[in-house]
């Protein structure tokens, strides 16, 4: 072993290597460059300097994807439109706030078409309830304070109400009540004016207790 | 039951299970072969919807010229002068020649 390693390389070695070297040398000029240089290479239509950004920020936008869609076939295409429309629209993107912020709002509008476009999908009957989600509403129905919110059949049973919900009353209820951003932010991201936003706000959880009551109607009256 | 603290238990279970930010493997190398075809599919895309869009302004200045032509016009000899300018300016040049020595 000792032998191969010190002598000369065979011509595969050698051509692997000029390879390897190719490649590194093409990379790393890449990675070293800004966010501004890379989104200028953009704009000028250079697709490949695209990648460093979509491997930064995917990961922010599968988790924003992923609040909105179930299946994670459907999650991979809203993410895949995402990256399209920010490609296609980067010549809009001023550099006055930060690529992150520009990006989320476009991730937002994007999952919400997506919600308005499947809104014909929502469930619609609440005969589907699990086994483990009745059970935990009634140890809730019994003892109001001491149910975990923690369990696996609440998660389960408030992503099957957002689904039932309107994609306006989603997107808010999601933004505001679960990601906790303030409305202001919201406009921005939404596109919508602040007393609309204040508007849904109010109607949105307004629909949700609805969805609940019902949901206890059907199941505890 | 107690809507508003099922609804606060719910929300609070939605905030405790944030979703996953996994993203799956060469996801990138899907997008940026995708990023050639869409932007070439676009361009006939932007002309369609600049042309739909032109169709209602288009036709709505259609009808409204359509019915300015049908308005009666209140000085009958209006017809006549613009007739007489007409005919005066297809044979301006006409005019000219006889005139001329």
């Amino acid at each position: 072993m000792s032998f191969r390693a010190t002598s000369a390389p065979s011509l595969s070695e050698a051509v692997a290597f000029a390879i390897v070297a190719k490649k590194t040398s093409a990379i790393l000029p890449r990675m070293e460059r800004t966010e501004a240089e890379l989104i200028a290479a953009a704009v000028n239509g250079d697709p490949a300097s695209f990648e460093p950004l979509i491997q930064k920020y995917s990961p922010r936008v599968f988790a924003t994807a992923r609040r909105y869609a179930r299946l994670e076939r459907e999650v991979e295409d809203i993410v895949q439109e995402i990256w399209i429309k920010a490609y296609q629209k980067i010549a809009s993107f001023r550099g006055d706030a930060p690529f992150e912020h520009w990006l989320m709002r476009l991730a937002v509008r994007t999952c919400y078409d997506f919600l308005r476009g499947h809104q014909r999908n929502r469930e619609s009957a609440f005969s589907e309830i699990s086994e483990e989600e009745d059970n935990w509403l009634e140890r809730f129905a019994a003892a109001p304070e001491a149910t975990n919110e923690h369990a696996e059949a609440a998660k389960q049973l408030i992503q099957r109400i957002l689904d039932q919900m309107s994609p306006a009353g989603r997107l808010i209820i999601t933004l505001l009540e679960i990601e906790d951003r303030p409305v202001k932010e919201i406009a921005v991201l939404t596109g919508w004016s602040v007393p609309l936003v204040k508007v849904r706000a109010f109607r949105a959880r307004a629909e949700m207790r609805k969805i609940l009551a019902r949901i206890t109607q059907t199941k505890y009256l | 039951m107690n809507l508003d603290l099922l609804q606060k238990k719910l929300l609070a279970a939605a905030r405790a299970h944030p979703p996953t930010d996994h993203v799956p493997v060469a996801f990138e190398k899907r997008i940026l072969a995708n990023l050639p075809t869409r932007l070439a599919a676009d361009v006939s895309a932007l002309w369609a919807r600049a042309l739909w869009r032109a169709v209602i302004p288009c036709v709505a200045v259609t009808i409204v010229l359509a019915a300015l032509s049908f308005v009666p016009t209140n000085d009958s000899s209006s017809d006549e002068d613009l007739s007489q300018a007409f005919e005066q300016t297809l044979l301006a040049s006409a005019n000219q020649l006889e005139d001329s020595p």
